[in-house]
């Protein structure tokens, strides 16, 4: 299991595990389980893409999961937000049908990029994915905290200054630039699998947002370790025990929220934002 | 005038068994989709629909190891999957979606184990790309009178519980008020989303599912503010698509680069899409907004 070609594995998913995490946390504060449904099932299209051009699948992921996200914002606009991602999803899945008509792909490779080939990394993936890594951290690290206060309460956010739709599309290229790191070791179908089960779990832990986001990041890479680990030894798909183990943070989750809050009934500052409103929190910012 | 035809129509589409299957099943589906999907948009669910489909993919996929028909199978798991959407709390807008997306990492996840399953235990190696985007023209005829039985199923769970259904996703609080258990009647619509769906995930895939689900009744929510008008709207624009891109699909055989067509999905999607943002063009006469926005939907973020 940790012979020489496994390490590459281990370490590419550890990264790809804590960068989930971390941008998994505004996520689920966000309570944006849909874009980060759809940014990469859009994804994929540019996968296809990319094998059919004969170009990096990496360079095609980013472009199409670039091109997916904005194209959720600018459709969001003028319309409801969820109407719209739903659109842009099958406008660009309806792409990705269409270049994998004219590629000549065997049906294991879409295989593996839907459900995720995490056994198959090579030594020579880890330095791109660690860069875009790096980056997704440091952006999120840069807008902490406007993207923060935008995220739990967007109306004080404007009255201090805060652009909230620059924010947001902030948030959506810090999503798609995640997904386009994450998809070819989870695959298309379980990124957010990773992106909300472990924030989740984490966000009924601890009320402080910066704990919650580094248990989410730890979360995380013990369901990869755990998921990996498993796969290896059973051969099963990945993707499933990422799957069912991201399930299991979150009812394990709800579970001890459930059973601290028979403990006390003070609600936390900034959860108690996200759930009842400006009226309930008392964030400093 | 009859060369123009032929160009529109390619020799023998009218004659061939496919296409007929395809147009109807599709038709079908699409009215249903429309109607259905209406409710989906004005309550917000339009995750809880695409997610739906994808779970529906799940007992697809189970369907194959255990050896039933895959009609049961999708349209089994779909039902439980809004069952249990319903149960761990899809009704509270800001904890909704996630609910929704644990739900379905889940199903997905069980769909990659028996997709797994399948390829290895027989020997179907297309059963994943079948199952996953489906193809209007394998649609086995069989199946037919099931399929129009459980349109009218869904159809009719929406049908009866109309006035109710329509206040309690507008004005819930009302809807109480007057006596309507907005809880049953959210998870019965729930359950009709859940069968059109799954219904049309196994006949034209998931991407058509979702996109004739979402696409035709937002466009039809913004053409007009009356709901009836705007699920007939919706069922029309659904099966124009539906229709135009089976065409468009036959037609494509002889287009570049590959000479094998381009798919349905790629076309019905796009001309959805046209559709939804040419009626939301400026210019045109604006309907003013009703109160179409589930009841604390938020800042709509998600």
């Amino acid at each position: 299991m940790f012979s020489g070609f496994m390490m590459s594995t281990w370490v590419v998913a550890t990264i790809v595990a804590a960068v989930a995490g971390v941008v998994g946390f505004f996520i689920v504060l966000r309570g944006a389980a849909f874009v980060a449904d759809a940014v990469p099932q859009g994804a994929f299209a540019g996968a296809a893409g990319a094998s059919l051009l004969g170009i990096n699948t990496l360079i095609g992921l980013a472009a199409a999961s670039l091109i997916g996200a904005l194209g959720i914002g600018w459709l969001g606009r003028s319309g409801r937000r969820d109407v719209a991602t739903a659109l842009a999803l099958v406008v660009m899945l309806g792409l990705g049908a269409l270049f994998l008509s004219f590629s000549v792909e065997y049906a294991p490779e879409i295989y593996a990029l839907l459900f995720g080939e995490v056994l198959g990394v090579s030594v020579g993936e880890i330095a791109p994915v660690a860069a875009l890594g790096a980056l997704c951290i440091a952006a999120i690290l840069v807008v902490y905290r406007p993207l923060l206060l935008a995220s739990v309460m967007p109306e004080l956010a404007e009255a201090r200054g805060v652009r909230s739709g620059r924010m947001d599309l902030v948030f959506l290229v810090v999503v798609a630039l995640a997904t386009s790191l994450t998809l070819p070791v989870v695959g298309a179908l379980l990124i957010f699998s990773l992106m909300i089960g472990p924030p989740a779990a984490a966000r009924s832990l601890t009320d402080k947002p910066m704990p919650a986001m580094l248990a989410s990041a730890l979360i995380a890479i013990g369901v990869v370790w755990a998921s990996i680990a498993a796969a290896y030894d059973t051969n099963w798909p990945v993707g499933f025990f990422v799957g069912a183990i991201g399930a299991g943070c979150y009812a394990a989750g709800r579970g001890w929220a459930a059973f601290r809050r028979t403990r006390t009934t003070r609600p936390g500052a900034w959860r108690g934002a996200a759930e009842h409103g400006p009226q309930a929190a008392n964030v400093r910012v | 005038m009859p060369h123009l035809l032929r160009i529109i129509f390619q020799p023998g589409f009218f004659a061939s068994a496919p296409v007929h299957v395809a147009l109807f099943a599709g038709g079908i589906v699409a009215v249903v989709s429309g109607i259905v999907g209406s409710f989906a948009v004005i309550r917000g669910q339009s995750y809880a629909g695409h997610a739906l489909a994808d779970i529906s993919v799940t007992g697809g996929s189970a369907s194959f190891l255990v050896g039933i028909s895959p009609l049961w199978g999708f349209v089994g798991v779909g039902v439980l999957a809004a069952g249990v959407m319903d149960m761990i709390g899809i009704r509270r807008p800001r904890g909704r979606d996630l609910a929704t997306g644990i739900v379905r990492g889940a199903g997905l996840g069980l769909a990659a184990l028996f997709l797994y399953w399948d390829t290895t235990h027989t020997n179907t190696t297309g059963a994943a790309i079948t199952i996953l985007f489906g193809s209007m023209f394998t649609i086995s005829t069989s199946i037919l009178p099931v399929m129009a039985l459980l349109s009218v199923t869904a159809v009719g769970i929406v049908a009866v519980l109309y006035r109710p259904l329509l206040l309690s996703s507008v004005a819930a609080e009302l809807a109480a008020v007057r006596g309507i258990s907005v809880r049953a009647v959210g998870a019965a619509c729930l359950v009709a989303i859940a069968v059109a769906v799954s219904l049309s995930a196994m006949t034209i895939g998931t991407i058509l599912s979702t996109a004739l689900l979402i696409g035709p009744a937002a466009t039809g929510l913004r053409l007009t503010s009356r709901p009836g008008l705007a699920m007939t709207w919706a069922a029309l624009i659904g099966l124009a698509a539906t229709w135009l891109g089976v065409l468009l699909a036959y037609d494509s055989f002889y287009w570049p680069p590959a000479r094998h067509g381009w798919p349905v999905s790629f076309f019905v999607v796009t001309l959805i899409f046209l559709g939804y943002v040419l009626a939301g063009l400026p210019g045109g006469q604006r309907p003013r907004r009703l109160a179409m926005r589930p009841a604390g939907s938020g800042s709509g973020q998600g």
